[in-house]
């Protein structure tokens, strides 16, 4: 544990927290979007917020597998199991995402429907190996950091023959989303929404490189530094993003040097390619219709395709009214905002998809951060 | 458990053998079960009486009773097994209003088809941990389901204690001002059984911290008798049972995230599967909050008592209408330690 601990140092932080403090222009906002889930759920988690200075201001971005899944996907992945009868592996932050008509995987399960929690596709291979009599479909989501592992499996079941496995693929990609972000209306129109730059994601990266992050630094001129997901890593990039806006400065920058190079990781990118390509279009909730930010597998490996292997009615999914996870999703609003949230919205009965993910901004506010909305209490002495 | 005096023709084939429906029906297979194993295993004078029920004495005072049925998987872990869990899990829901526990009850639910070599190591185990706490099963009863409609075995628990005079422990009594305490390293037994599930290969050394608490607690209550709640952070894990304090007292509470103490490799595993160890099961920790004044001496009581080696006042409780369990980060800010929602689940990215 001592090479994590080393990222969460109290006596560090506090180092950080000064030198912002210093360097941080009391005269204007910092509104910094951290991209990925995993950031929130960090800065949340260690309460990095309690350490900034009033002026600095994480703002959410749509960085949640779970979170940006839209609806019709959770349909379809339930005509599956309803219709065809598979047996449907996936992770188990998808289980209590609500579909259309507040149903889930989970209350689908309970009524007899076979989907199984697996932690990882090889999980999901050997279900289907155990079960040759059966359909077993991998429900896979998440952004470039899942997918080598989903694209691994597909070729392992070619290699194998496996008859009985496919995947319902759901993989995303970040650059498309945040570029779609930035050349939303709310930015570019009358300016009621300000994001000042960026913190790209860690795992992601790790995988694309920070190459793909030049393009929209210098097309949107705001800054982009990749950190890491300890709080140390998003302090520092905190101070390296003020530097940068102090010094009227926007490129991509990188604090995550332990793990992301430039170029990423060639195999595994050479890996997805080999498996899958680019779709013209894939539904974000929250972004809507999205032109190439989502894989599909490569007719080659259709076999393996579950969208091509089962034929499923058109949906015609609805959100939940009132739910603002898709604002909350760009960043334009705050779960606080939301009607619902921490009403009939709560992590035990979500109505949204931010309430669900440990790493959806509904859920970070309600299960870290709710008593900042009330008075503080007593402390303890240290 | 009714033990059949007439001697049977076969032995019991508990090497090969399995568990089938007539070990379930009430006929002279099931005597047999009894007999040659749970019997053998569990042998005290009073379940020797072999009547439907067990017969004793008690003195006059306060009792409490506790139930709970065992339903885990897997069934054998590191550090334990579901027939000593089933033993500790009730002597400890007994214990933790200070009583003494004095007898337990277990009902068998088994499933057709069931190892009798897994059964035996399960009663087994369960007789020797009974033996060890010196709380004797002085009645049970067995049912066979048909193969399909359960999961190996089941394994329900019933205790009973007495409470000595003077002691008034209670999940309400928590008050702005008291100190809490926990009595060792948290999360150790749901990261033992999260690493021995069969998908989840993960290799490691912990061992799950299944233990009877009765004596430790007896020592406390010992030196402290105005102790005000107990508790045993069992499902849910630290933060949701500081959750249940809380919101039982009508007070919040405010922890020092530097001060719970985890077992390295712990916090290690849950890295590894994002998880929170505060949220993972324990089976031999305990939960006590007492006045300010009562909090160094309880310490030094718990840390003399093997099983209360890594204690420590983890934070106090706190006047707060909202019920917020609160924690100071060891990083340097504030957080909110939320009740478990659902099932904790490893992220996906």
């Amino acid at each position: 544990m001592k090479y994590v601990d080393e990222f969460r140092r109290h006596d560090l932080a506090q180092q950080l927290a000064a030198a912002i403090q210093r360097e941080a222009n009391p005269q204007r906002q910092y509104q910094l979007m951290e991209f990925c889930g995993g950031h929130t759920h960090a800065i949340f988690r260690y309460g990095v917020q309690d350490l900034m200075p009033d002026n600095v201001n994480f703002v959410h971005g749509p960085g949640c597998p779970v979170c940006v899944l839209p609806i019709a996907r959770l349909d379809h992945a339930m005509r599956l199991l309803h219709d065809h009868d598979v047996i449907l592996c996936t992770y188990g932050d998808l289980l209590r995402v609500p579909a259309s008509g507040r149903n889930s995987l989970l209350k689908v399960k309970a009524d007899g429907a076979d989907v199984r929690m697996v932690y990882s596709t090889q999980d999901a291979l050997n279900i289907a190996r155990d079960n040759p009599d059966r359909e077993v479909v991998f429900f896979a989501i998440g952004f470039e950091t899942t997918t080598p592992p989903t694209a691994v499996a597909i070729r392992q079941a070619h290699v194998e023959g496996l008859k009985n496995f496919s995947v319902f693929c759901n993989h995303v990609l970040t650059p498309a989303a945040i570029q779609n972000i930035l050349e939303s209306p709310e930015l570019r129109g009358m300016g009621s929404v300000s994001i000042d730059g960026f913190f790209g994601p860690s795992h992601v990266s790790s995988i694309i490189g920070s190459r793909p992050y030049e393009f929209f630094a210098e097309e949107f001129q705001k800054p982009v530094v990749i950190a890491g997901f300890e709080p140390l890593d998003v302090m520092q990039s905190a101070l390296m993003l003020i530097r940068q806006l102090n010094q009227g400065r926007h490129e991509v920058e990188n604090e995550y040097t332990r793990v992301v190079t430039r170029d990423g990781n060639r195999k595994a990118q050479t890996l997805v390619a080999d498996v899958m390509e680019l779709r013209r279009s894939f539904e974000w909730r929250g972004l809507g219709l999205v032109p190439y930010s989502a894989l599909q597998i490569k007719q080659d490996y259709a076999a393996f395709d579950a969208e091509k292997r089962f034929t499923v009615p058109v949906i015609d999914a609805t959100d939940i009214k009132g739910c603002e996870c898709p604002r909350i999703l760009r960043g334009v609003k705050r779960p606080t905002d939301c009607k619902l949230f921490g009403k009939v919205c709560t992590p035990e009965n979500p109505m949204g998809s931010c309430m669900v993910s440990s790493e959806g901004a509904c859920a970070a506010y309600w299960s870290y951060g709710r008593f900042r909305q009330t008075e503080p209490v007593q402390e303890m002495q240290a | 458990m009714n033990a059949n005096p007439e001697r049977f023709n076969m032995r019991l084939n508990i090497r090969d053998g399995r568990v089938d429906m007539t070990h379930g029906s009430g006929g002279r297979a099931m005597a047999q079960l009894i007999d040659d194993l749970f019997v053998k295993y569990l042998d005290n004078h009073l379940l020797r009486q072999a009547n439907d029920q067990a017969s004793f004495e008690v003195n006059a005072g306060r009792m409490v009773m506790s139930t709970d049925s065992h339903v885990i998987s897997p069934l054998f872990f590191p550090g334990g097994d579901i027939g000593s869990l089933s033993v500790h899990g009730t002597v400890n829901d007994v214990a933790m209003s200070g009583a003494r526990p004095l007898y337990l009850s277990a009902g068998f639910i088994l499933e057709e088809g069931f190892a009798l070599a897994d059964l035996e190591r399960i009663v087994a185990s369960m007789g020797e941990a009974a033996n060890q706490a010196g709380v004797p099963v002085v009645t049970g009863d067995t049912k066979v389901v048909e193969k399909g409609k359960g999961d190996g075995v089941f394994i329900n628990t019933t205790g009973i204690g007495v409470v000595p005079d003077g002691v008034n422990i209670s999940g309400e009594l928590a008050r702005p001002g008291d100190v809490i305490l926990v009595s060792g390293t948290i999360g150790d037994h749901g990261v033992a059984i999260m690493s021995s599930r069969e998908n989840l290969t993960f290799e490691t050394t912990i061992e799950s911290d299944s233990a009877a608490l009765h004596t430790l607690v007896a020592n406390m209550v010992d030196a402290v008798p105005a102790i005000h709640c107990l508790r045993d952070p069992t499902r849910g894990g630290l933060a949701t049972t500081l959750n249940e304090l809380a919101q039982q007292s009508a007070v919040g509470m405010s922890l020092q995230e530097s001060r719970i103490p985890i077992n390295p490799s712990v916090s290690a595993a849950c890295e590894l599967l994002g998880l929170d160890p505060l949220y993972v099961a324990n089976e031999g920790k305990l939960i006590c909050i007492c006045a300010a004044d009562d909090a160094e001496h309880l310490l030094q009581v718990m840390r003399a008592h093997p099983l209360g080696q890594h204690a420590a006042i983890i934070g106090e409780v706190v006047d707060d209408r909202h019920g917020f369990v609160q924690m100071q980060t060891g990083f340097g800010g504030k957080r909110v330690v939320d009740w478990l929602a659902g099932e904790q689940l490893p992220r996906i990215c």
